[in-house]
């Protein structure tokens, strides 16, 4: 689905991506961990087609297209989606309006037809509770007011409207306390299916007890130095990040 | 020296038309000499006076004009202006009320509406014409003082509550160069309620049209007006539209300021707050474009205590075009326990386009809260860019945004149907 070969990015001229690989299948669970500065967040902008960012090597395939040549919109379309790590506040736009002229641009992308009134309604319903979001704060304007679980759960709700191929959570543990987190996990699990994959970005492994991944790499200095299954994770927790800092030899 | 000579030729235009027409203007002589007489003394402003320096006024008033227009509008050409299917609706038609086209039968009981050129013998009337305006604070108020050409007089009775909304329609349609002066007086007689909107807009016509509108409000003891002002004169427009409201005790009025186009608009917006307890908002959207030229000054006059102001204005800035918002705010040394906000938000969404914006407070009264804000930006990049990430074009994420921008404005409108309207006409704009 994903392939990532070699990948250098830099923004206002400082090289942070130094030659990413990362191979993601379909019905695959991967995580990327690793220290502060070490290029996660960055990794997730240069996926979603953030402008700041400058590719300046390297490659990205989704779905045998590629990526780099799409729109930020593009991608999602294709069926990229990108839970941020912080969400935006939009006063005056309210949620259900954007998700509705959200999905019906993607529909129109894939030639279909805007979806019908009492499906999206139907839809809206059904996927709010998946992530036990209040009916009243869907209604609301995007993220504004909402408090920071609020706001990582209305990323997941939209992503449970969305429905994409390939879901980035970019540290969408930060700031949650257990429950907001059993709930965001929650809903990232019952969404995941044979034909989607999600990337899980985090710096503690604490997430990964609910969303449990299939492969766990680990960033560091803009490169995944290490790969391998969730234990690694624990780890990770266990060592902190200096052991891998020791095993690179940095 | 060569400005000044111009000067003199417009304003000198302007007082032969004057003397010329007097005899065969309506209403009291006496007020009308002495308009022309403060207009002589003040003159056409240029760039140097202070009120009107983002404006070069005297540039639209140069060469010939008509003061009138014998063009015929057509109950169809009329009809597409009645954007409001429930409504009282008034055509004021170059300048002049025409009854055989408004939509005034049966009026709700408490409600009369009268062409202002007739009625001169009424009490109310005399009791507030020309009472609240003051010629002498601006050169436009007494040209339309001296050459005001017609219009309605709006009176509510005591205690009457007038649900369907009064729509004042002043269309223009012109074949030559032309200034019209209209003129309102609505007077919101103790404990009455009143929806007033009025719209301006120029149809059929390929020259330039300048017209100077003024419409007093006299909002009574306890009575609550909720008035509206939607301006889409497109691109021949010329636009000076003075709206001056006197407030009495306990008297809630809103107004809303909605400019969707026009070559040039410049709003006067002049509110006075004469007693206590009294609440005012005022709301204004401005969406300018091309090299169109905005202008919005308004002057909250608190004179007494315990009274609450709040005023919102927006715009969007498109183009070479410009926007001015002055909002001047007096806190009289009586009117303790004032609370007075004001707000001017602003995006630019060209290199070129222009906003001036002054927030101009004076208060002399001690044990106050008021306070103002303005700003001016972009569009965010980073909320563009969350929307993008959803999948909506850069086009539809940037509509949406100015839409969300404009909506703080526009949800103050309570009538639904206008709302409507407006939202659409905005839409329009966005396209």
């Amino acid at each position: 689905m994903l392939s990532i070969k070699n990948l250098h990015a830099s923004i206002g001229g400082k090289e942070i991506l130094k030659g990413i690989y990362l191979e993601v299948k379909a019905g695959e669970v991967h995580a990327i961990m690793g220290p502060n500065g070490s290029g996660k967040s960055t990794l997730s902008a240069v996926l979603a087609g953030r402008e700041d960012y400058e590719v300046t090597e390297g490659s990205i395939t989704f779905n045998g297209k590629n990526l780099l040549e799409l729109s930020p919109e593009d991608r999602a379309r294709e069926g990229i989606f990108l839970a941020f790590q912080y969400p935006i506040e939009i006063p005056g736009v309210s949620n259900v309006n954007f998700l509705k002229t959200a999905l019906n641009e993607i529909r129109a992308y894939k030639g279909l037809e805007p979806m019908e009134a009492k499906d999206f309604l139907a839809r809206l319903k059904e996927k709010q509770k998946l992530v036990e979001l209040d009916g009243k704060l869907a209604n609301r304007s995007v993220n504004e007011g909402f408090s920071g679980g609020e706001k990582k759960r209305n990323e997941i709700f939209q992503m449970a409207m969305l429905d994409p191929c390939l879901a980035i959570l970019d540290e969408t543990d930060s700031g949650l306390d257990i429950d907001a987190l059993r709930i965001v996990a929650g809903g990232v699990n019952k969404l995941k299916s044979k034909d989607n994959a999600t990337i899980v970005i985090t710096h503690y492994q604490r997430l990964l007890d609910y969303i449990v991944p299939d492969v766990v790499h680990v960033l560091f200095n803009g490169k995944i130095v290490k790969s391998g299954p969730k234990e690694l994770a624990l780890e990770l927790e266990e060592k902190g990040y200096d052991f891998i800092k020791e095993e690179v030899g940095a | 020296m060569e400005i000044i000579t111009k000067t003199n030729i417009t304003k000198d235009k302007l007082i032969a038309e004057f003397e010329s027409s007097k005899n065969s203007l309506f209403g009291d002589l006496k007020l009308r000499e002495a308009a022309a007489e403060a207009f002589s003394k003040q003159g056409i402003p240029n760039r140097k006076s202070e009120e009107y320096k983002y404006v070069n006024v005297e540039l639209l008033l140069k060469g010939d004009h008509s003061f009138s227009s014998s063009k015929k509008l057509s109950s169809q050409q009329i009809g597409s202006t009645q954007f409001l299917k429930d409504a009282i609706v008034i055509v004021i038609e170059n300048g002049v009320y025409n009854k055989e086209h408004s939509r005034i039968n049966p009026l709700p009981q408490g409600l009369q509406i009268f062409n202002i050129a007739e009625a001169n013998s009424n009490e109310t009337f005399q009791k507030h014409f020309s009472k609240y305006s003051d010629i002498k604070s601006d050169p436009f108020i007494a040209l339309n003082g001296a050459l005001a050409s017609g219009g309605v007089f709006i009176h509510v009775a005591k205690s009457a509550v007038i649900v369907t909304p009064v729509h004042i329609i002043h269309i223009t349609s012109v074949s030559e160069a032309t200034i019209l002066n209209s003129r309102n007086l609505v007077v919101v007689d103790e404990n009455a309620q009143l929806k007033i909107v009025e719209s301006y807009e120029i149809i059929d016509s390929s020259v330039k049209c300048f017209n100077n509108a003024l419409t007093e409000i006299a909002v009574e003891v306890n009575a609550i007006v909720d008035h509206y002002k939607i301006q889409n004169e497109k691109e021949f427009g010329n636009l000076i539209s003075t709206t001056q409201v006197l407030q009495k005790k306990q008297s809630h009025f809103s107004t809303h300021t909605f400019t969707l186009s026009g070559s040039f608009v410049r709003n006067n917006l002049n509110m006075v707050l004469d007693d206590q307890f009294i609440e005012s908002h005022l709301n204004g959207l401005y969406l300018t474009n091309g090299t169109q030229v905005v202008d919005n000054h308004t002057l909250v006059d608190h004179r007494k205590p315990n009274c609450n102001s709040n005023e919102l204005y927006k715009g969007i800035i498109e183009d070479k075009s410009s926007a001015t918002f002055n909002g001047k705010i007096y806190v009289r040394k009586d009117a303790q326990k004032t609370n007075a906000f004001q707000s001017n938000k602003n995006i630019l969404l060209s290199d070129d386009g222009t906003i001036n914006t002054k927030p101009q407070l004076e208060i002399y009264a001690d044990d106050v809260k008021c306070s103002h804000g303005t700003s001016t930006g972009k569009l965010d990049a980073d909320k563009i860019f969350y929307l993008r990430a959803r999948g909506l074009s850069e086009i539809s994420a940037k509509k949406l945004l100015m839409h969300a921008f404009a909506s703080e404005v526009v949800d103050t409108v309570k009538i639904e149907a206008l709302r409507e309207y407006i939202e659409a006409e905005i839409s329009k704009r966005f396209e």
